[in-house]
């Protein structure tokens, strides 16, 4: 089903696109989209497929629930916005705080994410959300994480260029981050441990990336060719000691 | 190891001569202040916070709880709290903690407004024979109303109204969440609120769900953790919270600590047992009024514009024009919490020092808000404070639509205000996970106690309006003349927008 854009206001839209998913289809294209907020927030059904041609607005896929939306362009902030389950696939750069509260399900991205991605992403029992971005993030990448796993791979980044920004994963609790190439420990909070990944490790990468390197046609051989780091919290109670009783 | 220089605040003693060994203080006490000596109860006096359980519990009244004699030397300057805190800082090195609200020596404007009543030339009403009206609506109200008449001539609101809450009285359950306190008080709050027709607030720890079935009389709250945030528990109540701040604890924020996350907790937050959840200070989606517009639109079309959307904010020196920011970016409800409102931990130095009274506020914004001709886009919810049904009433005259209660509400439950709760070890079952403790907070019992309350507050507003010669809550809603200012500065009255007492 293709549901035109162009000009039309995203209250409108959006409407559009949740009477289209509860009337039980499955295949939906939103062609010439401007900048609309809110696409696919709140909806649910596994199965269900939007495709976005041109740049979706702020808060899409905010609190989905099972939906795959696959931008073929760039995409803008806040995107996955406690996301419970689902996925979300951007051919090209996305924006600030990404996957906040993201309790499950996929974030792909194929360029640069900005700062603050991953903020406070979680797991729970089954669920654990995972975020790949493959060229480079900015500042408090996974800032107060409590789960999930999240994976920056530089694939655009020059020789000996930096990939992430400053206070990488401060305040983290939980959950992992992997992060192709070195890591300068200067730029790390100090809640979090930098690890070379083990084989078990290595093994549970390849599976996230491979399905990355599928939905975005990238050969695997090539994203795995260079060694990573692995980032763990070193507390589970970061601020433990913090207070008098 | 040292012996603590923080002095002990409370002296447990037991009358042996009335004790007949029944060892029931034992089994009350969740502070572990009695043990078992062989043939009397040993105490350990260091641990007590006078919270009364073991008082209430002897069956004898063998128990008695004073204030230690062997006070630090009377110094008005350093107060007995100046000079522990001091102590217990050079020991430990940490942050001194506190639960409940700030119990300093701040004055209390609702003590000193006072509320008009008829006399000769205009008639009281006897709320007990005539109509009095306390329902109240929470949501945006239209700027003008379109009327028109169906096919018999009866008059139809043509206006689409904008989703609302009704409240039987303007009253509702502050939000407290399920780990800061333990289900069965929830619960308490739960049906209390269902029975008398009012709201309660999960608070941001998610909705169990053996609290489902009261759906209809909950609000969802969603804060900077995003603890069990889904699209089911978005359109389980009757409207959504935003989280912004918390009058006890203004720009900080909130940190339950693992050994409170037991299974049951977790699986309502959506996160690993035994971690720390750790809410962070500011929703990192939220730097601006245009921000906080895209949080509280991603909520409407996430329940499809259902549902009413609150934001909940900590009442700080500048709330007026953040309040008018609040209303513009769409938010249905402004739910203002003053700084006296309560916490199950906040370090003390904030709850103490920070933010302004819920009174100031409630004028501030409403005044505001008129002034900018947008008082209908929002209503007014306060909170932080309101400790009887007079309170409420002067809160309401100044300017609000209805007050929530949260302390108030728990001491139904047995609290003493001890202001312990963020050590997990209420002996009454209220601010703690401890099974074995949370069991005895009976959801019936102290339910039925809530709406004993609630029903009591509703009969004293009642009277109050019969006596101010008003039939509707309605018309008490920012009505400021119908209050005096006794003993306060011709600033504050001005700021209030209320004359001194004669004029």
């Amino acid at each position: 089903m293709k549901i035109e854009a162009k000009g039309v206001y995203y209250k409108e839209l959006n409407e559009k696109v949740r009477e289209a998913v509860k009337g039980g289809e499955k295949d939906i294209v939103l062609d010439n989209v401007n900048g609309q907020y809110f696409i696919g927030d709140g909806i649910k059904g596994k199965g269900v497929s939007i495709t976005i041609n041109g740049v979706p607005g702020n808060d899409m896929a905010a609190f989905m629930d099972g939906p795959t939306i696959r931008v073929n362009s760039n995409a803008q902030d806040n995107i996955c916005n406690t996301m419970n389950s689902g996925k979300v696939i951007v051919e090209g750069n996305a924006g600030d705080v990404l996957g906040y509260g993201m309790r499950g399900g996929r974030l792909f991205v194929r360029g640069n994410v900005g700062y603050r991605i991953g903020i406070h992403m979680k797991g729970h029992g089954k669920l654990s959300p995972v975020i790949i971005s493959g060229g480079k993030a900015g500042d408090f990448f996974g800032e107060y994480m409590a789960g999930g796993v999240l994976i920056l791979l530089g694939l655009n980044a020059k020789n000996g260029e930096a990939i992430v920004g400053d206070y990488l994963g401060t305040g983290m609790h939980g959950g992992v981050i992997y992060i192709r190439g070195e890591v300068d420990p200067e730029n790390v909070g100090k809640e979090v441990g930098i690890l070379d990944p083990d084989e078990k490790d290595m093994k549970q990468l390849r599976g996230y990336l491979e399905e990355y390197c599928k939905d975005l046609d990238l050969d695997i051989e090539d994203v795995m060719s260079k060694p990573f780091k692995k980032l763990l919290p070193v507390s589970a109670r970061p601020y433990g000691n913090l207070y008098a009783y | 190891m040292f012996k603590s220089q923080a002095l002990t605040e409370y002296i447990a003693k037991i009358d042996t001569n009335k004790c007949i060994r029944c060892k029931r203080c034992i089994q009350n006490c969740g502070w572990g202040v009695y043990s078992w000596g062989g043939d009397k109860v040993n105490i350990d006096t260091n641990k007590c916070v006078k919270c009364l359980r073991c008082y209430h519990y002897c069956p004898v009244e063998a128990i008695d709880i004073v204030d230690n004699p062997t006070f630090y030397k009377r110094n008005h300057n350093w107060s007995f709290q100046h000079i522990k805190n001091i102590k217990k800082q050079a020991e430990t090195g940490g942050i001194p903690l506190t639960g409940m609200g700030c119990d300093l020596d701040y004055p209390v404007l609702f003590d000193n407004l006072l509320l008009d009543a008829c006399q000769v030339t205009n008639p009281s009403i006897d709320p007990l024979r005539e109509p009095m009206e306390l329902r109240t609506f929470l949501g945006k109200k239209p700027s003008r109303l379109d009327i028109k008449r169906d096919k018999k001539g009866k008059l139809k609101l043509k206006t689409k109204m904008t989703p609302q809450i009704e409240l039987r009285s303007p009253f509702m359950f502050s939000p407290m969440s399920f780990g800061s306190i333990s289900l069965n008080a929830q619960k308490v709050l739960a049906m209390a609120a269902k029975e008398c027709g009012i709201v309660m607030n999960t608070g941001e720890g998610g909705l169990h769900e053996d609290l489902y079935p009261y759906k209809t009389n909950v609000m969802v709250q969603v804060a900077s953790g995003r603890f069990g945030v889904n699209p089911e528990y978005l359109n389980a109540g009757v409207a959504v919270e935003i989280k912004i701040g918390q009058g006890a604890k203004p720009g900080i924020g909130g940190h339950l600590p693992g050994e409170k996350i037991p299974l049951q907790v977790a699986k309502t937050r959506m996160i690993p047992i035994g971690t720390d959840a750790l809410s962070p200070a500011p929703q990192h989606d939220i730097y601006s009024i245009e921000d906080l517009r895209q949080l509280i639109y991603a909520l409407k079309e996430a329940t499809e514009y259902k549902k009413p959307i609150s934001v909940k904010i900590a009442t700080v020196h500048n709330v007026a024009a953040i309040a008018s920011g609040i209303a513009r970016a769409g938010a249905d409800i402004i739910y203002l919490d003053g700084f006296r409102g309560g916490t199950g931990a906040a370090p003390t130095v904030i709850r103490d020092h920070m933010g302004i009274p819920i009174e100031h506020a409630v004028a501030a914004v409403d005044d505001r808000l008129r002034e900018e001709g947008i008082r209908n886009e929002a209503s007014i919810v306060a909170a932080g404070g309101i400790r009887s049904a007079g309170d409420a009433a002067k809160a309401i005259a100044l300017g609000a639509d209805a007050c929530a209660i949260g302390t108030t509400a728990l001491m139904t439950m047995g609290c003493t205000v001890c202001g312990k709760c963020y050590t997990g070890n209420c002996s009454w079952g209220i601010t703690t996970q401890r099974p074995e403790l949370t069991a005895r907070l009976d959801p019936e019992v102290y339910g039925q106690r809530l709406m004993n309350l609630i029903r009591a507050w509703n009969h004293e507003l009642m009277e109050i309006l019969g006596a101010l010669g008003v039939n509707s809550i309605e018309s008490l809603r920012g009505s400021r003349e119908r209050l005096r200012g006794v003993g306060l500065d011709s600033a504050t009255l001005d700021m209030l927008g209320v004359k001194p007492a004669g004029r």
